[in-house]
């Protein structure tokens, strides 16, 4: 299927069909479907969803994947196999073996041949010494008691391998998100990895993808200003890359949504620390010397990346558990409804002073986003109070939702829509560990499509 | 004569534990001067005080024509502990836009 441009050089069509774990479904199978694509990036790890993940397995060894995986594979399965794409995704979360296996499962239940690899090695939790670092408090592994997860991002080169398995579905855990798309653009156009002008370009194509919809128009929209034509169908994006690493990002015919200079820069920029210094496992880019041009209506051509040499380290993400959150939020209108809420935020900090050190208060619809309001507004109509707290149980971060919910008798007047919540908490610090230390493996499970008796 | 960013820029809010990364892009290319003079680390670390507790970095960006403010200790711990409800900081973007510039 690779096309040829020019003097005979191929050019790698490659879909993000997915931004985070909770992306939307359908766009990765129009992208499948009519994308004319080869391969088919879906990111779906953030901070956390490992540690909570690895949180799900201990509790279950079959499970810590990703929770969508198998609605996403149900309705991929079929589109890939027929029009030939290769899916490559970190949703194998903290268990990708468990997940190929689920995944073998729906090919089965379909009859579809299937080959599906593995990818492990990034959980370096055993790993971890006391005294190895933390980068954001200056503090030592030592300082939290209750590690659930520690996870290196691996890079292209560990994804390789499964590649060249020749498997239709690819599942990693930890893998830094660009290297996800970089990974199959090395495999299919022979880059080398020290190759740092190729790195660099393939890592500004994958950090562009890896938000799937947010170059597209998605966390974009702003009515009469930043319009986005037919938004409620909002394509995905591809990207075409050639053997010198330039590329143009585009999306399927008869999708909503927009490709032009103001999406890219925008997600160009999206998480960046450092333009000049944008560091994954494969280089150390450079995006400030990108070019970007509109070349056709949604088709944005990209190049001139630079970067530096890949660095020594992997950057580790570890998850420790974190107590309990408790919330409560319950809602005031009508005359003096601001007066109202605001005297229920301070009642309920009085009566929750004795158990919580820290109790964060918002007023929604005034103050809950920005901290204040920056323009003087009238009254709002509505308020709405939000309250919340930590704790070590999760009986006294239950203590928060109670108290809000008793404003019904016990607050002031007209107050409505109480709700409660309560969920575990895991947080999120950051170490690094030498590359040598990390040996990736994979893993290839197969199918030769018989229909399970069920 | 005042002008509002909003009126100048678009924003896009993003984050990495607890800094949030403010990307500032010029709607007109040629207001990206503008927007270098005026719009500098400290006005944004005072513009967003209440929310940033450490210290702002400016990134110029000209090929994008754009800004990049990276914010330290601005999602209330960290956007796995906070307790905010917008624990990323994803609509702080329109809280730098609400900022006014002096403009001739």
């Amino acid at each position: 299927m690779a096309r040829v441009a020019g003097k005979g050089v191929p050019l790698i069509r490659i879909g993000s069909g997915a931004g985070f774990a909770g992306d939307r479904l359908e766009p990765a199978v129009v992208l499948a479907e009519r994308g004319d694509i080869r391969y088919l990036g879906l990111e779906c790890l953030a901070e956390r969803t490992i540690a909570l993940a690895q949180l799900r397995r201990l509790k279950d060894p079959e499970e810590g994947y990703d929770p969508m995986l198998l609605r996403r594979m149900e309705l991929l399965l079929p589109m890939i196999k027929r029009r030939g794409v290769r899916v490559v995704s970190n949703m194998g979360a903290a268990n990708p073996v468990a997940a190929a296996e689920a995944v073998l499962g729906v090919a089965r239940r379909h009859g579809i041949a299937l080959k599906v690899a593995a990818v492990t090695g990034d959980d370096v939790l055993q790993m971890l010494r006391p005294e190895d670092p933390i980068l954001e408090t200056g503090g030592r592994v030592g300082d939290y008691r209750w590690l659930v997860s520690a996870n290196a991002y691996l890079g292209a080169d560990a994804l390789l391998p499964a590649i060249a398995s020749g498997a239709d579905v690819i599942l990693s855990g930890r893998v830094a998100d660009p290297s996800l798309f970089l990974a199959p653009v090395v495999h299919e156009l022979g880059w080398d990895l020290a190759d740092v002008g190729r790195m660099a370009a393939g890592t500004v194509m994958g950090h562009l993808l890896e938000c799937a919809g947010q170059v597209t128009g998605g966390y974009f929209a702003d009515p009469g200003v930043k319009d986005v034509p037919d938004f409620a169908h909002l394509g995905f994006p591809w990207a075409e890359i050639g053997a010198d690493g330039r590329f143009v990002l585009g999306k399927p015919e008869r999708t909503g949504g927009r490709i032009d200079l103001m999406t890219v820069r925008e997600q160009l920029l999206y998480e960046v620390t450092d333009p000049r210094a944008y560091v994954t496992p494969d280089v150390v880019a450079d995006f400030t010397t990108v070019r970007i041009a509109q070349a056709a209506p949604d088709r944005v051509a990209v190049s001139g990346a630079s970067g530096r040499a890949r660095p020594a380290t992997l950057k580790v993400s570890i998850g420790y558990h974190a107590g309990y959150v408790g919330e409560g939020e319950i809602g005031y209108a009508g005359p003096n409804a601001l007066a109202r809420a605001r005297l229920a935020g301070e009642t309920l900090r009085e009566r929750l002073a004795g158990e919580f050190r820290e109790l964060r208060i918002d007023l929604i619809g005034c103050d809950s986003l920005h901290g204040k309001a920056y323009r003087m507004a009238a009254e709002p109509y509505e308020v709405r109070l939000r309250v919340a707290g930590r704790a070590t149980l999760r009986e006294k971060a239950e203590l928060i939702g109670e108290e809000v919910e008793a404003l019904w008798t016990n607050g002031p007047g007209g107050g409505g829509g109480a709700r409660k919540y309560v969920r575990e908490q895991v947080g999120v610090v950051s170490t690094l560990v030498e590359r040598e230390r990390v040996r990736p493996a994979l893993t290839i499970r197969e199918t030769r499509g018989e229909k399970a008796l069920v | 004569m005042k002008k509002r960013l909003y009126e100048l820029a678009h924003c896009r809010a993003g984050d990495k534990g607890n800094t949030s990364l403010l990307s500032l892009i010029a709607l007109r290319d040629e207001d990206y001067a503008l927007l270098r003079n005026a719009v500098t680390a400290a006005r944004v670390k005072a513009h967003l005080a209440h929310v940033v507790r450490g210290e702002v970095v400016r990134h110029e960006v000209p090929n994008l024509c754009a800004l990049q403010f990276v914010c330290e200790g601005a999602l209330g711990g960290g956007v796995t502990t906070s307790l905010a409800l917008d624990a990323h900081g994803k609509s702080l973007s329109y809280a730098l836009l609400e900022m006014e510039i002096e403009v001739d």
